[in-house]
């Protein structure tokens, strides 16, 4: 039996928890990841990223909620899902006494479904479509973390998958790797695959996927297209002015909430119902010295610190 | 995959060693009838390497490698990586444990295989050969004699079994591969030590190790395979016991690695 192609999301968590003694790593997260979508994931580190994507590939059990995968629950019918999801979890893990070629045909032989008479070419593929094969026959141990990523990748690609669950795919590549992890994950997304890419960076998400979901302390805080999550970032209006304080009080009237962003400059969101001209007429009217005014969207950063927090904390 | 590894070879390697060293330390010295069994025969008859080599095996050297194999199963692929992606390939929880079963108890069978062979080989090259006198007094020819050390071979692999699959389950409970070998190592000796304790005398039936160097019936005529069998009902049990709580413990388990 083949997972259901016909079910629309690829990847669908209701209610998912995971408690780590009195941490709850992950926590209440409803994920829907349509098909043929690039998905991102997105979030600091330490947010549940890793511990959400061993959950949806049965490795370690939710203690609340539910998976399907493909359409299928996990992790009841793994044994039947998982030939067509390929997988990168937290960093590769291969012998580092056999070569990059022999653990590729050992993981491929752990698989009771694949065929063994193909073995050999899906291996020769999956190395040259990661950029191996001039590596191949070298012992892992001899590999770079970079080679090790593109190893852990190949693996992924051993078989044609209707998804693939990549958790922080360009660590330790250099940027040539990354963009060729960028027009990987492009062209397998056209040749139809769901790709579920995790990342605790937000531009690598942004250009690589067309939906994402946003992790900050194992709870879910924001899902849907990325362009819907660009466009909701809530325009600024910044007031250049020696006048402050009298500045700040008219805008305030308005009900507008303005900061000091420099000895002269006062920035605050717009709100609804306040145009921009409008609040340029009340700063005049009231005296104000008004030397410069711009109007800017947030930037798609600040958006992704005011959903996941700012600083240095690591979650846990 | 296991065969595939320089440290099995290393292992089965140092294993080969114990007869070649005793043939050796014979051949320079003659022992007369002093040190372990089977030792003072070796000078008529090259064919008794084997025995001694075996015999000297089984309290330390071949508990050690067989803990180091099966202490490694789960808890080396854990601590490698392999794990996770072994089981989102997917194997199979109960196929992994399975195949890692299987590797372990024919690492039991080449080691006593090992033993048994270069002994053989070592002593004939070192001393005469000749028909062998059993302990019951009666002499066979080469092939009585081969069909004796198959049979020594298989129940001394055997014997290892219980203990394969006690290092099994104690690799589900880690993922420090170095910790579950040592485990397994040290419950063999504690094994031993127990089995040696008259105050015990209750449990003694119950180790693994009970039957261990009961293998003298083999060496009779006629012959008696009595005690093949109750050893091969213990290491069975054992392998009952410990495969389903490692199958218990590893099929509910969190690979966090
Ligand atoms: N095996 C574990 N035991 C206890 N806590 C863990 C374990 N694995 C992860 N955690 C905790 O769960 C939280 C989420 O971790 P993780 O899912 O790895 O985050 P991310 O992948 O987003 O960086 C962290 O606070 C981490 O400390
Ligand atoms: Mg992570």
């Amino acid at each position: 039996m083949t997972p259901q192609v016909g079910a629309p999301l690829a990847v669908e968590t209701r209610g998912l928890s995971k408690v780590f003694g009195s941490q709850r790593a992950v926590d209440d997260v409803s994920l829907q990841v349509p098909r043929g979508s690039v998905f991102g994931f997105l979030g600091p580190n330490g947010s549940g990223k890793t511990t959400t994507i061993r959950i949806l590939l049965g490795l370690a059990a939710a203690t609340e909620g539910e998976v399907r995968l493909l359409g299928e629950p996990m992790p009841g019918r793994g044994a039947v899902v998982l030939p067509h999801v390929g997988a990168l979890v937290e960093g590769p893990g291969f012998y580092p006494f056999l070569s990059g070629r022999d653990n590729l045909r050992r993981l491929d032989a752990a698989d009771p479904t694949t065929t063994p008479r193909t073995r050999r070419t899906r291996v020769e593929e999956a190395l040259e479509r990661v950029g191996l094969s001039h590596a191949a026959a070298k012992k892992v141990h001899a590999y770079s973390l970079g080679m090790k990523q593109r190893l852990g990748l190949a693996n992924a690609l051993l078989r044609p998958r209707q998804l693939l669950v990549l958790d922080e795919p360009t660590n330790g590549l250099d940027p040539q790797g990354t963009r060729e992890v960028r027009h990987l994950v492009r062209s397998l997304s056209e040749d139809g695959t769901t790709v579920f890419v995790s990342s605790h960076l937000l531009g690598e998400i942004e250009q690589m996927c067309d939906s994402t979901a946003v992790m900050s302390a194992g709870r879910l805080v924001w899902q849907g297209g990325m362009e819907a999550l660009r466009a909701e970032g809530r325009a600024r209006v910044r007031v250049r002015t020696p006048d402050v304080a009298e500045a700040r009080a008219c805008l305030a009237g308005l009900g507008l909430e303005p900061d000091l962003e420099g000895p002269a400059l006062l920035a605050a969101p717009l709100v609804d119902g306040v145009a921009t001209e409008q609040a340029v007429a009340a700063l005049v009217a009231a005296g104000v010295r008004v030397r410069g005014v711009e109007v800017s969207g947030e930037t798609l950063e600040d958006r992704y610190v005011a959903l996941t927090g700012e600083g240095f904390d690591v979650a846990g | 995959m296991l065969f595939g590894r320089r440290r099995t070879w290393a292992m089965l390697a140092a294993l080969a060693l114990v007869p070649v060293l005793v043939a050796v330390a014979v051949r320079i010295e003659d022992p007369g009838r002093d040190g372990p069994p089977f030792l003072g025969s070796i000078t008529s008859n090259g064919l008794f390497v084997s025995l001694t080599a075996m015999t000297v095996s089984i309290p330390l050297f071949l508990p050690l490698t067989v803990g180091v194999v099966a202490g490694d199963t789960i808890a080396g692929e854990a601590s490698l990586g392999t794990l996770r992606y072994l089981l989102v390939a997917p194997a199979g929880r109960l196929r992994l444990l399975a195949v890692k079963m299987a590797g372990a108890a024919a690492f039991c069978l080449a080691a006593a295989t090992t033993i048994a062979l270069t002994g053989a080989l070592v002593g004939a090259a070192l001393f005469p050969v000749g028909p062998v006198t059993l302990l019951s007094g009666d002499t066979v020819g080469l092939g009585g004699y081969a069909v004796r050390l198959g049979l020594l071979v298989l129940y001394v692999a055997l014997s290892l079994l219980g203990l394969s699959a006690v290092g099994l389950f104690i690799s589900t409970l880690t993922t420090v591969p170095v910790g579950a070998m040592a485990a397994t190592v040290v419950l063999a000796g504690a094994a031993q030590v127990l089995g040696q304790l008259p105050q015990l005398e209750v449990i003694h039936p119950w180790l693994f190790s009970a039957h261990w160097l009961g293998f003298a019936d083999l060496l009779r005529s006629p012959l008696d395979l009595g005690s093949l069998g109750e050893n091969a009902l213990l290491q069975l049990a054992y392998l009952a016991v410990f495969g389903s709580l490692a199958y218990g413990r590893f099929t509910t388990k969190d690979v966090l690695s």
